[in-house]
């Protein structure tokens, strides 16, 4: 699972060992690539380090220094104590007597008002009647944009314009949910910077008249080395309870979750991944570590595998494979689903040890060879495209002037796509798909 | 414009004149350089998000020239590593919309929140101020509220807006922003567009072709693409440099939320890297927390000067 940083280890253990016998000295410099694996997903300076000296400190005691196999023992220690590190998941407490007060808090521009409406449907699917309140006086149409948010997932927004100050809005909300029977209410409070104190302040009056149940700090997941600072000062001023991390569909490494866990000491409970009010997800400690450790991800490109090609496509085209009906308009139309998942290279680096590949490629390599196969495919005709069977010759010479490719290419497409038909034919004696994907761990 | 300059930036980074850089300072103060005095500078340089690959460099360079040139003073070792500092930002200057044209295009992009729409208030008004003729153009069609957003901002500094429906399709937004600024004569128009992550293949495609929309109107528009990063992002702001850079054309950068108590050190790899400038610096959410930026100043505040 671990691959690229697992070979940066065992090298690094193997120079070292070299030497003869390992020393303690000889572990910390061996894990020399784990804290700037670290540093580079942004992992603030200070976690790094605590973490290297704990790792190091285990590695010792549990003897990789007599170990024969010191690097492997070092990775296994080191995925253990960052798993451990991140926590394990936790749901919201929505405990006490209703209405339950969750209260989301952050910087400016870190996502709270769509993760507002996000844990609001995320609730009601939970049996309750969420209310969300628009305490966002400051931001020009922060108030609009929730309750256009509101409209759209169909939840009440609680709003008194901008003029009223945020504490007496939130208190208000309260009273009105406890009112009308809404049984949790979502406060959706400005942007601030930790550093503003008045604004700080304010946060302070809000938990002081509503007692929210949850205070939910969230942290964008592109944070960089500042994340400890700002979670350690909201954490000090009104009691953070749990982490929301936000952006994770980009490839932002995610350090600053692991920074924000570590000063808070409180759990990550969801993390946003889009803009649609049910782009949330629930948090999994092992598939954030190795995505901090610059591991691939094999599960977050299985999971967008699974929302491009919808159920019915995919029994379609099991169907068509197990006839072996599939052809090369079957084809295009694949390559054309599997094009808007994103740039393939994209795709390649989130499968362990192919970033290595991917960077010796030039950056449009894959995209060019899915434009060529794409152009020889919309230069045949339908007849061809469904039996490629009669494709002789004079067909070949006019698909690749109409493509503006080679005889030659339309050749080694040709060639693929017979190779394929083959596959398929050999997985419907075999175990199906399943049986071709690698075993992940 | 040099004063406003220096008092914007300096505003910004005020905190960290006794934060990490600050530190810095300090560190140069006591009599000799050791082994620990590199470590601790590297420490400061990577907790201020300047990224390991370019403080390993830099301070490769710098302790390289100091030892040819045999410089022991601490002070003249500080002004080796400010001017490392300065020469990775200053490889790529460029002047913000050099050249004179009837239309001036300005495309604004950038991810989710970064900044970009309070930005474009403060462009604006910082063109307004220059006697310009501005024009904005509500190209976010799809994050809800956004035009709201940009309506209500325009109206503080003063300026048009020219809006579709929210959910219309933002070349049409900006093909009709264009007409009518000919129309007016206005003589630049900048554009606000929906935020997007970088890695969102069929959304940074649209950029791509609001771009050649612009253009083929406009001889060479957008005349600047301004990519909006929000101070406090980390390591990633390199990879959104890049693929805005790739996609949108991206020819400068604008450091948002510099009031933060975050450094925006990720320039430094951006300019090191890419070779693109920084144009402008944003202080707060005040329509004259703006400046234009200033490699020189820039680090000479970093370090807690003047
Ligand atoms: N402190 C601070 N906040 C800012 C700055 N620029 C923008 N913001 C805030 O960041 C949030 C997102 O800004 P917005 O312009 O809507 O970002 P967009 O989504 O990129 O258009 C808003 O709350 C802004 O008020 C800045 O320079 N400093
Ligand atoms: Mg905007």
């Amino acid at each position: 699972m671990f691959e690229s940083l697992s070979d940066k280890v065992q090298e690094a253990f193997r120079k070292l060992s070299g030497k003869g016998r390992l020393s303690e000295t000889d572990v910390k410099t061996g894990l020399r690539d784990v804290r700037l694996a670290l540093l580079e997903a942004d992992v603030n300076y200070r976690v790094v380090k605590d973490f290297t000296d704990r790792v190091a400190e285990r590695a010792i005691g549990e003897g990789v220094i007599r170990s024969l196999t010191p690097a492997q023992m070092v990775i296994k220690i080191v995925h253990e104590e960052l798993i451990s590190l991140l926590g394990e998941p936790a749901k919201l407490d929505l405990g006490g007597t209703p209405p339950v007060v969750l209260m989301l808090v952050g910087l400016q521009g870190s996502g709270k008002t769509t993760m507002a409406a996000k844990l609001a449907v995320h609730l009601r699917k939970l049996g309750h009647r969420p209310l969300l309140v628009a305490a966002d006086t400051y931001r020009p149409a922060a108030i609009q944009q929730l309750e256009t948010l509101g409209r759209a997932i169909d939840i009440t927004v609680h709003s008194e314009g901008d003029r009223v100050a945020p504490p007496r809005i939130c208190r208000n909300g309260v009273d009105r949910a406890r009112r009308e029977g809404y049984t949790a209410v979502l406060l959706d409070t400005a942007g601030r910077l930790q550093i503003d104190d008045t604004m700080m302040s304010e946060l302070e009056s809000i938990r002081e008249l509503t007692s929210p149940r949850e205070c939910l700090l969230v942290v964008d997941s592109m944070t960089g080395q500042e994340a400890v600072a700002v979670a350690e000062e909201f954490n000090k001023r009104i009691g953070v309870t749990g982490l929301l991390l936000t952006k994770v569909d980009g490839d932002a490494r995610g350090g600053a979750a692991l920074s924000a866990r570590s000063v808070t000491g409180v759990p990550i409970k969801f993390m946003g991944s889009g803009e649609k009010p049910t782009d949330l997800e629930p948090f999994y400690p092992d598939r954030l570590a190795s995505r901090i450790l610059g591991m691939g991800d094999m599960l977050t490109l299985i999971e967008r595998a699974e929302a491009t090609f919808d159920q019915k496509q995919a029994a379609d085209l099991e169907r068509k494979m197990r006839s072996s009906a599939f052809t090369l308009e079957d084809f295009i139309e694949q390559l054309h689903a599997v094009k808007s998942m994103g740039p393939l290279n994209d795709l390649l680096e989130m499968i362990p040890g192919m970033s290595q590949v991917t960077k010796q490629l030039p950056s449009d390599a894959t995209e060019r060879g899915l434009k060529t196969t794409e152009a020889i495919i919309s230069s045949m005709t339908i007849q061809e495209r469904r039996a490629p069977r009669i494709i002789n010759a004079s067909r070949r010479r006019r698909i690749a002037r109409g493509s503006g490719t080679s005889v030659q290419e339309v050749n080694n497409l040709l060639r693929q796509f017979e190779q394929m038909q083959q596959m398929m034919k050999q997985l419907q004696s075999g175990r199906g798909m399943r049986g071709l994907m690698p075993r992940l761990r | 414009m040099l004063g406003l300059r220096r008092n914007k930036i300096e505003d910004g980074v005020e905190r960290t004149r006794q934060s990490v850089f600050g530190r810095i300072a300090n560190l140069f103060r006591t009599n000799e350089i050791t082994e620990e005095t590199w470590d601790e500078l590297e420490m400061l340089l990577i907790q201020a998000d300047v990224g390991i690959a370019t403080v390993a460099e830099l301070l490769q360079i710098v302790r390289e020239s100091s030892a040819e040139r045999g410089l022991r003073r601490p002070e003249e070792v500080r002004d080796l590593l400010k001017q490392g500092l300065v020469d990775l930002l200053q490889g790529s200057q460029h002047t913000y919309l050099e050249g004179e044209r009837l239309l001036n295009v300005v495309l604004v992009v950038g991810v989710n929140g970064s900044g970009k729409t309070t930005s474009i208030a403060k462009l604006a008004r910082y063109h307004k101020e220059r006697g310009d003729r501005v024009l904005l153009a509500a190209a976010d069609t799809f994050r809800a509220a956004a035009i709201d957003q940009l309506q209500i901002w325009a109206q503080r500094v003063g300026v048009d807006v020219i809006a579709h429906q929210p959910g219309a399709d933002p070349g049409a937004v900006v093909y009709d922003a264009i007409r009518a600024a000919q129309a007016r004569s206005a003589n630049v128009l900048i554009v606000d567009t929906a935020g997007r992550l970088h890695t969102r293949h069929n959304l940074m495609q649209e950029l791509a072709k609001i771009s050649s929309i612009a253009r083929k109107q406009v001889h060479r528009a957008p005349h600047e693409t301004l990519l909006v990063l929000d101070a406090t992002t980390g390591q990633n702001a390199l990879n959104q440099a890049k693929m805005f850079a790739e996609t949108a054309g991206v020819t400068g950068v604008v450091l948002a939320k510099l009031d933060s108590s975050a450094k925006g050190g990720m320039v430094f790899a951006i300019g090191r890297e890419l070779g693109l400038p920084v144009l402008f610096v944003a202080t707060g959410e005040q329509p004259d927390d703006w400046a234009p930026f200033d490699a020189v100043s820039f680090v000479n505040a970093l370090f807690g000067e003047a």
